[in-house]
């Protein structure tokens, strides 16, 4: 984008298809670190959790009477995610089969599933607040907007590059360098889908679940 | 060669320093002279760690200085000499580790004979609670606190009725008897700290921290908050006063019980109601009654007085003045004073009592002495 | 990813006008010296505030500053050093130049991600400054920001301060992590030819675990001040219980303050070490290239880098033996914490074993070297004092406590990052620093700095609470206390005003300096064996360097000179392969 960068390949051997192998390895290596940092993140954030569940005036939103017992509109969501991860996978396949076309398909669908979630979030958080579920109203209430809020900004950054990549899909741009945005971002998203997994499971299994992870970590 | 011999002197002054300067800990109070011990092997074992490395690096300073013609030696390394001194530095480790792990053993299991009393903490103030009778302490609840009830404990907790309140900043306790401090806060953190008993511990609110110590040497200590605790943190000190067990029992006795303070005295003059307002509002840790130096302006005298503000007016003190700055302290500063008050929320009637209790604190004759005025309706006992 | 784009055009043009050379610059070395200028005018601005509390314990009244101004100035003093000056300075400013140039890199991998790290980071100093100018001034609740005290009334800053503190770390973190994210690939990724991970100079090491353990503790940081971000601004109740505040009861209920402080330092202590892993790196190649010795035991200092980075996640709670947690903890935690001092001590052996039989040149990165060792000596015994529990108790905030992390984190990193300036000053400027002016700050803020913080130790021995405005009135402390904080104080001034050396040495240097040679300490190091010195934009030429050896054969015997760089092949100079093997 800018014409002062300089690639890290010795230039003896520089040949355009090796740039663009090197600089899919970097970025595959920055991904993976990064999503190392992010691990951590939501680590602790669980951790905390944990943590501050334990205190008498937490009310588990799971209890039978709570909105949270038949989560169904959670189950919805979590499968419209999970469709996106297929998607990016299917598109990342094909990527790697040179099939632009399908994976190019498979890419956009994956997209639009992933808004498709990022509405259904919206949704929960509507139902819940109508319901009275404010977040500062229990401390269960304010990680459960804080966790999926979290997790769905993560998401929303992703689609930012998924919508630069449908511009340069749009441009025409030369695939090689689309199947690594692909790539990418299917390995991004199947980070987001372990974790809103990890989360789902969290945020709807009852109290003595948590009783138990936390005695297990020392927490009690 | 100058470097090395710097060094060498830093190294044996500091040494001389250690010994010979006048910052001792302050005099032991109570049975925590393990802790004592365990500080002193660590200066030991650190010393002569600190002594040896340094000794070596000097030198090498002088022995490998650059010089003509001389050539550094090539070994990039030595596997055994690394072992050997992994080894004696986890056994010096090990020497400062092993009692100190075990003094901490101690200190975590109370002996079963302790005394349990309560330390409350609020900004920038102690108060202290020790059982009645029957040896138990009544349930608490930051929901209970009121202008009655300043320690909040539960009212119909039948175990707190004959609970005794010291809402002072002085404590008593009887000489050699282990003592459990059950540490709570109704604000934020703060740390009770008495340099001469050497344990510390937070308090923190929603829960009760503790740490036992036994005292052992009569005297008066100073009592200090060791937890950042707001701007009036430097200010939040009491007293601990050790005596003899027949001394603590004649203090005891002169204390007064949660169900007097509760039921008895209904009828407290604006004075009094005013005296409690401040205490249980925190005010005193920055207003001072006895003309000592303060944060902010003292009591004593202050009533009728003429201030200089900040802008250089002046302003006679009285009870419009006075409501001025509790309601909104920042629009009359009295000068060289800081601009570090809040707003406090009081009604009218809670506004009166404190301005009444101010003016009670008026000097007459040159002493100060809590007069009878017209509003003071019940005179106060003498503490 | 963009600049594949640019490799297709044949990659490696020049940025031409002004501000895409020196403002909006995707080069690492334009990058680290906007991060350096960055963190030491803030840390400036830390300075004098630590001159002004100064001035308020030695001579108490003198400057009229009140209790409130007293806290803010502690609180943004050492929040500044330890973020704002500290980890940007070591891992934006050192790491960002030394990385890419030791490994034989052109460029880190993500230039534009790294510009924008810079970029994100000043946003990050210019919020927190922001907070000197809004109604309530500055937070004060101490650099730990405890709460509840942090968010409630009573403690300064809390309208509007404390909100700008913690917005100003998470933007700090974003920066932080993106910088990360450069470090970390472009050390395992764009090494050139040759260089093995373990042929890596010692300073590559310690940033690269200093980043890594940024990586990992960073998100705490994050989550603490996201979470109370909320209590404040929404009214949550994540750490704030049940409570009043100064008389009234506030609507919070049943969060834990304790959990704050497991998170806050779960951060804070592996904070400690991506502060000193750099320093530790950074003085160990120059300590071997003074004293013109390899660095001795170079893989058990790899392994006590890499030990010290593991390890110090697992001692978090040595900070909190008297904050009411659960007492047990104590023994596991004091019993990691004082493992950890076995590596530790390896390394100052090491230092001191790598002078044993040198050549030792009394140069003045050298003298900064030598007295980063005694600082950092006495900073890591008095951490034994800390970390063994029962010792803690008595001493946990008194100043012996101040004394200590001034010594271990304040005083001994900064040495190392003098002594750094000093060493690769010529490679970043082509001049030479001034050598007199050099040794005469040199001894000014290593005395002056020992002269501050031993004595201070007793004070706290004596029991001297720490964050206390003033002590008037205080019986058990007697007037040589008194005597000592001025004379500290006096001794603070001199020291900080002193500094003014350095800044003045290295603007005159930048223009009346002599001119440098591309390797004018003679070091093996790759960064010192570029084309042209300042290195120019991509830092090889046209070919990148191949690498043949570890970066410490010094006095290596049957070669004439005595240092052999990274880029001599081993038949070139006659030699056996080194001990580390030498598969080119």
């Amino acid at each position: 984008m800018t014409d002062h960068v300089i690639n890290n390949t010795d230039t003896r051997e520089t040949s355009w298809q090796q740039v663009v192998e090197n600089d899919a390895a970097h970025a595959r290596t920055g991904l993976r670190v990064l999503l190392t940092t992010l691990s951590s993140l939501f680590f602790l954030f669980i951790v905390a959790f944990m943590s501050r569940s334990q205190f008498t005036d937490y009310q588990s939103l799971t209890a039978a009477w709570q909105p949270l017992a038949k989560p169904w509109a959670l189950w919805v969501n979590s499968v419209l995610l999970a469709f996106a991860s297929i998607a990016f996978q299917w598109a990342r396949r094909s990527a790697r089969k040179n099939q632009s076309n399908q994976s190019i398909e498979g890419f956009i669908i994956a997209g639009v599933f992933s808004f498709a979630f990022l509405v259904g979030q919206l949704s929960v958080w509507q139902q819940l607040a109508s319901m009275g579920y404010l977040i500062a109203g229990n401390p269960a209430n304010s990680f459960f907007y804080l966790l999926t809020g979290l997790h769905a900004l993560h998401l929303f950054f992703g689609l930012v590059g998924w919508v630069i990549t449908c511009r340069g899909i749009w441009r025409a741009i030369p695939f090689k360098r689309t199947r690594v945005r692909i790539e990418l971002c299917a390995t991004y998203w199947h980070f987001l889908l372990a974790v809103w997994l990890v989360l789902f499971a969290l945020l709807t299994s009852p109290p003595e679940t948590f009783e138990a992870f936390a005695s297990l970590c020392g927490l009690r | 060669m100058v470097v090395a011999m710097i060094i060498a002197m830093l190294v044996i002054t500091s040494l001389i320093f250690h010994f010979l300067n006048p910052w001792e800990p302050t005099t032991l109070a109570s049975n925590w002279g393990s802790i004592d011990t365990t500080l002193t092997i660590t200066f030991l074992v650190c010393g002569i760690f600190f002594v040896a490395v340094m000794a070596f690096l000097v030198y090498c300073l002088v022995r490998y200085r650059h010089r003509e013609g001389q050539t550094a030696h090539y070994q990039p390394e030595n596997k055994k000499l690394e072992g050997w001194l992994i080894a004696i530095t986890s056994i010096g480790i090990c020497a400062m580790l092993a009692p100190g792990l075990i003094v901490y053993g101690q200190f975590v299991t109370p002996p079963a004979n302790v005394m349990k009393i309560e330390v409350v903490g609020q900004q920038w103030m102690w108060m202290f609670r020790l059982p009645g009778k029957d040896g138990l302490l009544g349930k608490t609840s930051v929901n209970y606190i009121n202008q009655k009830n300043p320690f909040g404990i539960n009212p119909n907790d039948p175990n707190g009725q004959d609970d005794l309140l010291i809402d002072s900043n002085e404590l008593y306790l009887p000489l050699d008897q282990p003592t459990t401090f059950l540490l709570r806060s109704i604000d934020v953190l703060h740390n009770f700290y008495v340099p001469q008993l050497r344990a510390k511990m937070d308090l923190v609110p929603g829960i009760v921290s503790s740490f036992w110590a036994t005292p052992t040497l009569k005297g008066r200590y100073e009592i200090l908050c060791a937890e950042l605790c707001g701007v009036g943190h430097y200010n939040m000190r009491g007293h601990l006063v050790v005596v003899s067990r027949d001394d603590f029992q004649a203090w005891l006795s002169e204390q007064s019980t949660f169900a007097t303070k509760l039921t008895g005295d209904t009828s407290d003059g604006l004075v009094d109601q005013g005296r409690q307002l401040t205490q249980n509002r925190g005010c005193k840790a920055c207003h001072s009654v006895d003309g000592s130096q303060s944060l902010g302006p003292g009591w004593k005298g202050l009533y009728g007085k003429t201030e200089v503000l900040s802008d250089g007016s002046n302003i006679k003190v009285n009870d419009a003045y006075l409501k001025e700055s509790i309601i909104n302290p920042s629009a009359k500063i009295v000068r060289g004073y800081p601009e570090v008050m809040v707003a406090y929320d009081f009604s009218d009637e809670q506004i009166s009592a404190i301005t009444a209790y101010i003016q009670s604190l008026r000097i007459e004759n040159g002493t100060a002495q809590q007069s009878e005025l017209p509003l003071n309706n019940g005179s106060s006992p003498p503490r | 990813m963009s600049y594949a784009e640019d490799a297709e055009r044949q990659a490696g043009h020049e940025p031409k006008s002004f501000w895409t050379k020196y403002v909006w610059s995707q080069d690492h070395k334009v990058i680290a010296i906007q991060y350096s200028l960055t963190a030491i005018f803030v840390g400036l601005i830390a300075l004098i505030l630590s001159g002004l509390m100064r001035m308020q314990l030695g001579f108490p009244g003198v400057l009229g500053i009140d209790p409130q101004e007293y806290y803010q100035y502690m609180t943004m003093h050492g929040m500044i050093m330890v973020i704002y000056l500290l980890t940007a300075l070591f891992l934006g400013g050192f790491g960002n130049y030394l990385i890419p140039l030791m490994v034989g890199a052109r460029d880190m991998v993500f230039p534009f991600v790294n510009m924008l790290s810079y970029w994100v980071y000043l946003l990050s100093v210019l919020i927190l400054v922001a907070s000197f100018f809004v109604p309530g001034g500055p937070t004060g609740a101490g650099w730990t920001l405890y709460p509840p005290q942090a968010i409630s009334q009573g403690t300064p800053g809390t309208e509007w301060g404390i909100i700008l503190m913690l917005v100003s770390l998470v933007v700090f973190i974003v920066a932080a992590t993106m910088g990360g994210l450069n470090y970390v690939t472009t050390v395992l990724q764009a090494r050139t030819h040759g260089m093995t991970l373990m042929r890596m100079p010692l300073s590559v090491w310690g940033i690269f675990v200093a980043t890594i353990l940024a990586l990992l503790a960073f998100p705490a940081l994050f989550v603490s001040g996201v979470m109370m971000l909320f209590d404040k601004t929404i009214g949550t109740s994540f750490f704030m219980p049940e409570m009043m505040s100064l008389g009234v009861q506030q609507s919070h209920s049943g969060g834990s303050p304790i959990l704050f402080q497991h998170l806050f330092w779960f951060f804070g202590h592996p904070e400690v070490y991506i502060v000193a892993l750099p320093a530790f790196g950074i003085v160990s190649d120059i300590i071997s290239v003074h004293a013109r010795r390899n660095i001795f035991g170079y893989k058990m200092m790899v392994w006590a880098i890499v030990a010290i980075g593991g390890l110090s996640f697992v001692v978090w709670a040595h900070h909190m033996f008297v904050s009411g947690m659960n007492p047990y903890f104590g023994f596991f935690f004091a019993t990691t914490t004082l493992i950890i001092a076995v590596p530790t001590a390896l390394k100052v052996y090491n230092w001191t074993l790598t002078l044993w039989h040198g050549d030792i040149h009394f140069t003045v990165p050298m003298l900064f070297a030598l007295g980063f060792i005694l600082t950092f000596l006495v900073g890591g015994l008095t951490g034994l004092f800390l970390g063994n529990v029962i010792v803690d108790i008595p001493l946990s905030d008194t100043y012996f406590v101040v004394a200590h992390f001034h010594m271990v984190m304040g005083v001994a990193p900064i040495l190392v990052i003098f002594g750094a300036i000093y060493h690769w000053y010529p490679k970043i400027t082509g001049r030479m620093l001034n050598d007199r002016i050099g040794k005469l700050h040199f001894w000014i803020t290593f005395l002056g700095t020992y002269l501050i913080y031993f004595p201070m130790h007793y004070l706290g021995i004596q029991g001297i609470p720490r964050r206390y405005f003033s002590f008037e009135g205080l019986e058990f402390i007697p007037q040589s206390a008194y005597t000592l904080n001025q004379f500290i104080t006096v001794v603070a001034l001199f020291v900080g005003v002193s500094q003014v050396l350095f800044i003045y040495n290295l603007f005159r240097s930048l223009k009346k300096g002599l001119p440098a040679t591309n390797n004018p300490w003679k070091a093996a190091s790759l960064e010192w064996q570029t084309p042209d010195t300042p290195p120019q934009h991509g830092n090889w030429g046209p070919m990148l360097p191949v690498v043949y050896r570890w970066a410490y054969d010094y006095s290596v015997p049957g070669v004439v000179e005595d240092f052999i760089t990274q880029t001599t092949a081993s038949d070139s100079v006659g030699i056996k392969p080194n001990i580390l093997g030498d598969q080119s």
